[in-house]
């Protein structure tokens, strides 16, 4: 199994990922991914036929709330806002997104 | 519509937004058309702080499941939630909570009739936040508003049934209907309650399977203007297909002022959105006798009711189906009418004088007695004597010699006087329409 | 009697929480002179150790509670009211979260008094501690080696006595290889026992708050203040839990120790170390053996891909608009993590590396349940050298994950796990540490184990003074 990733895909998956790298970034980057799937690459050596993935070590199930209002844990719009940088009339603040391009 | 070349290939998507009293990962209130201000209902689940962790709705998935078995799914025992990634303001986690390859309901279906729709798949997920565009200090920007994210939403996918306008628009209604009648949903489309979305593709008649294209109609607000975009889609794409031309595959909005689609964002690649199980959420796992008892305990359908209602009662379906929304409703007037039949009351009038908002509809238990009372004293008539009757209204004509020309120009208010004589010549209640019947043969000799 | 060895107030802020508490009920010493004790010491290493982000400048008080008012460090991916909560990145500098992590509600209703927050490796991705974005932190032991991580802040608060106790939080390690290089006691609860609400998470499936302490003692006091149900995380434990003090003292003669990977290649510098380990549990009884298991190398593929996997989407929150700073602030190893996470879950990918990465997830949980019936504990080093120097981690791009190597695979099954002192080296001051697991839910066993080598022996540089 190749382990050698190309800056493009690297790129791409920065995309994804919604992080922004500048270009030596996206170098230093690019080659700290192909060290790490040369490590993981020996997953690939054990037999894993018939076993399900474990998502859930717990064994946990069946967990739920009733539904009731919590009025405690609601906060108020002040505090909702209270750590953004931009807040306009009871609002958090972005950028427009376009939709159309 | 397309000249029978081609026929439509439509699947519809609807979501909508459960009517539980808290959202669907905390405790947080479940009104966001309601709340005073904005950013008021939140807290750190469903603004998405650090550290913050769902715990899922008990409500919420009854619910689910109550509509599945409603729409004659098959319920998955085991089930699950999972995380859907994509990056966008209104989604304050960077994924939504929602339901990848385990849904909690698939293959149902939905009766029109214009043909079956069967359902693909019923799911449970999360709601975003609001947006609103707007220009502050002349730069264009988009506020955010977490009152709405993390309402419970129940997602519908329908499979590519759907193969008029017409019928897409009935399903939408019959869904509405049901969701309504389950009250598990108010489905107020001006609000966003409910929301519709359409795939659309054409195929030539006769062809079977499915074409290798679809267009997504999305954000549309209401079963008009979907019906309208189906239809104007049909046609954009059947020009195309005429001319050779190849189809995008794109979202489109319906543009209400043109009456056109439009472009909304490319498809041309599906978005990756790294589905994984969410880790913070163990697994639902039901027994077949917790689904079981769901099901017997189920209220019975509006189809039903109104079926039973004609074969008990004799009221004609026509009527049946206008008298409620509600399961709650429809018990009352269960109530109501065999209280009324145990009093030899005439249940198919007293329907209609409810149609007819002759009587006011009973809305809890106690007002049984009452509706039954009013209906008795409206319909306390008399049998009525047709002879006697004629000879009545014989002898207030002829003490009314300009009554009968006023009618015959065209004066028609002087019926509601010569109603009002005849009732008051007789001295007795006598049936409305009986009597409003003879004085128009009686008119028109 | 006791309070004749510390005559001077300086002295205070080297008291175990037990004698602490012990001094405090009974009038001898105040809460707020041991505060003082701590807050002064802090202000002498902290401008070179770098222990604590923020932190108390004069005493405070406490409600009522067995804490008494004691000082309690907390790392800062912990949310707190009264501090800001930085998980140590620039993404959250100046953070204050306007609620608290139900953790902390719970040691403040005990009484304790959250003295302030400790350094860590950015978003707890990391051995070192060398990966905050404020700075490394020094090992209070010997200054030119690293504390280890990522709860390094926090095990250097309790190694330099600069706080009576601390909480820590572990994913793969992160409690037990910083308390082995800091030669304190480091305790990670079973997945589930304690509630993650309010912690910044970094793999939501592993991710374990737990105690770091002088003694096995005082862990299993602060595990039972912390430990139990939480309404707010549906991965909690609905059970409810033992009392973990009374693990305390037990003889463990006849009980059956299974050792772990002793044949692994690199562990040249532990092994003799661990064996001497051994031949003490075996003098109090123990019936000790050496144990095969699944080779930990694979641990590591599925921690990494698995974590970083959970890593990229627990991370997707930060994006500046409702707090903190934009994604243009994440340090490197975050910005490396995401995506590496990322690619794992991509179309086309996620089968190869997440799915598996679960699939063998469960292959260790299958070969612990197999060895658990053979065992009652099993035991390792906690890691496979001592502490490392300043620079250490600098050294790969799989730094974190290859040096907690041998404590992910109990991390990745969920598995409750101790790590106590085992040696001292005069020459460097640097320790190192024995790591004891258990089966899910019986942390009474790894507290017992602990509680019996830790009495037996001398390594506990605070057990001399008692």
């Amino acid at each position: 199994m190749s382990a050698t990733i190309s800056k493009k895909l690297v790129d791409e998956i920065a995309h994804l990922a919604n992080i922004p790298l500048s270009d030596k970034e996206l170098s230093s980057i690019t080659k700290a991914f192909d060290e790490t799937l040369q490590v993981i690459d020996n997953l690939s050596e054990i037999d894993t036929t018939g076993i399900e993935p474990a998502h859930h070590t717990t064994g946990l199930e069946n967990i739920m709330r009733e539904d009731v209002v919590d009025n405690e844990r609601m906060f108020s719009q002040e505090e909702a806002l209270s750590q953004a940088k931009k807040t306009n009339g009871g609002y958090f603040v972005v950028p427009r997104i376009l939709h159309n391009d | 519509m397309t000249d029978n070349k081609y026929e439509l290939v439509c699947g519809m998507e609807v979501h909508a937004e459960l009517k539980t009293a808290s959202k669907m990962f905390c405790g947080c209130k479940n009104d966001p058309f309601g709340a005073e201000k904005p950013n008021s209902h939140t807290c750190p689940v469903c603004l998405a702080l650090p550290g913050a962790l769902p715990v899922a709705n008990k409500k919420a998935i009854e619910w689910t499941i109550k509509l599945g078995l409603a729409l004659g799914c098959k319920i998955n025992l085991f089930s699950k939630f999972d995380r859907k990634h994509y990056f966008y303001p209104d989604l304050p986690k960077g994924y939504q909570i929602s339901q990848y390859d385990l849904p909690f309901c698939y293959d149902g279906k939905l009766e029109t009739s214009l043909g079956t729709v069967r359902i693909h798949r019923i799911h449970l997920e999360e709601d975003t936040g609001k947006l609103l565009h707007k220009k502050i200090n002349g730069e264009d920007v988009s506020l955010i508003d977490f009152n709405r994210g993390g309402v419970p939403l129940i997602e519908i996918v329908t499979e590519a049934d759907i193969h008029s306008p017409e019928q897409a628009k009935e399903y939408g209604k019959k869904l509405r209907e049901l969701l309504r009648y389950l009250e598990i949903s108010d489905c107020d489309m001006d609000q966003g309650g409910m929301r519709l979305e359409a795939n659309v593709s054409l195929r030539p008649v006769g062809e079977s399977g499915l074409p290798s294209y679809k267009t997504e109609l999305k954000n549309i607000n209401s079963f008009k203007f979907m019906e309208q975009a189906i239809n104007f889609e049909m046609k954009r794409q059947e020009k195309k297909l005429i001319a050779g031309e190849e189809i995008q595959q794109e979202t489109l909005g319906w543009n209400t002022t043109t009456q056109e689609t439009f472009s909304q964002r490319s498809k041309e690649e599906a978005e990756d959105y790294r589905y994984f199980p969410d880790p913070d959420l163990p697994p639902v796992r039901f027994t077949q006798a917790q689904i079981d008892e769901m099901k017997a305990s189920l209220p019975e359908l509006p189809t039903q009711i109104v079926k039973r209602w004609e074969g008990e009662y004799q009221i004609e379906p026509r009527f049946g189906s206008k008298l409620f929304n509600t399961a709650s409703e429809a018990n009352i007037l269960d109530s109501l009418f065999s209280s009324a039949k145990n009093k030899k009351v005439a249940v198919d009038k007293l329907a209609s004088a409810l149609v007819n908002k002759q009587i006011s509809l009973p809305i809890v238990e106690s007002d049984v007695e009452k509706t039954i009372n009013d209906f008795s004293a409206l319909h306390s008539v008399e049998d009525v004597d047709t002879v006697e009757l004629k000879t009545t209204i014989e002898k207030i004509l002829s003490d009314n010699p300009d009554v009968k020309e006023k009618y015959s120009r065209g004066e028609k208010q002087v019926l509601g006087f010569l109603m009002g004589q005849v009732m008051r010549v007789s001295g007795k209640k006598l049936d409305p329409a009986a009597v409003r019947a003879t004085i128009l043969l009686s008119l028109e000799e | 009697m006791l309070y004749q060895e510390f005559s001077t107030m300086t002295d205070l802020n080297k008291l175990t929480l037990k004698k602490a508490q012990k001094l405090v009920a009974e009038k001898e010493v105040t809460a707020a002179e041991i505060q003082q004790a701590c807050i002064d010491k802090i202000k002498e290493v902290n401008g070179k150790l770098n222990i604590f982000l923020s932190h108390l400048d004069a005493p405070v008080t406490a409600s009522e509670g067995s804490l008494h008012s004691l000082p309690i460090a907390v790392k800062d991916n912990v949310c707190t009211l009264d501090f800001p909560t930085t998980a140590s990145s620039k993404v959250l500098e100046g953070y204050r979260p306007p609620y608290e992590a139900s953790i902390i509600r719970k040691v403040k209703e005990a009484g304790g008094v959250i003295l302030g927050k400790t350094n860590l490796d950015a978003w707890a991705h990391g051995s070192s501690t060398e990966t905050s974005d404020f700075g490394r932190t020094l090992n209070p032991r010997n200054p030119d080696h690293l504390p280890g991580g990522s709860s390094g802040g926090s095990a250097a608060a309790v190694a330099s006595d600069t706080c009576i106790i601390a909480i820590g939080t572990e994913t793969a390690g992160s409690i037990r290889q910083p308390s082995a290089w800091c030669g304190v006691v480091g305790l990670k609860p079973t997945y589930g026992r304690v509630s993650r609400y309010g912690i910044a998470a970094m793999a939501s499936s592993t991710d374990s708050p737990g105690p770091i302490a002088k003694t096995v003692e005082d862990a299993a006091t602060l595990l039972d203040i912390m430990a139990g149900h939480d309404p707010f995380d549906a991965t909690s434990n609905p059970a409810e839990h033992p009392v973990f003090s009374n693990s305390l003292n037990k003889k463990i003669s006849g009980m059956k120790v299974g050792v772990l990977y002793q044949d692994l290649e690199g562990l040249e510098e532990v092994r003799p170390y661990i064996d001497a380990a051994s031949k003490i549990l075996e003098d109090l009884g123990a019936e000790v053996e050496y144990a095969q298991a699944l080779d930990p190398h694979y641990a590591i593929s599925v921690y990494t891909i698995a974590q970083r996997a959970e890593v990229s989407s627990n991370l997707a929150r930060y994006t500046g608009i409702r707090y903190g700073n934009d994604r243009s602030h994440f340090g490197d190893e975050a910005k490396r993590r995401i995506m590496l996470g990322t690619h794992a879950l991509r179309k086309g990918y996620a089968d190869k590396y997440y799915l598996t990465a679960q699939k063998v997830r469960a292959k260790f949980a299958l070969d612990f349940e197999e060895l658990f019936k053979k065992y009652d504990v099993l035991i390792s080093a906690s890691s496979p050298t001592f502490a490392q120097k300043i620079g250490a981690s600098e050294s790969s791009s799989m730094f974190g994950e290859l040096a907690d190597m041998l404590q992910e695979p109990s991390s990745i099954c969920g598995l409750p796990g101790i790590n106590v002192p085992v040696f001292r080296d005069p020459e460097t001051n640097l320790f190192l540490g024995l790591n004891i697991v258990a089966p899910a839910w019986r942390e009474d066993l790894v507290i017992q184990f602990g509680d019996a080598y830790e009495k037996a022996t001398s390594w506990n540089s605070w057990r001399n003074n008692d």
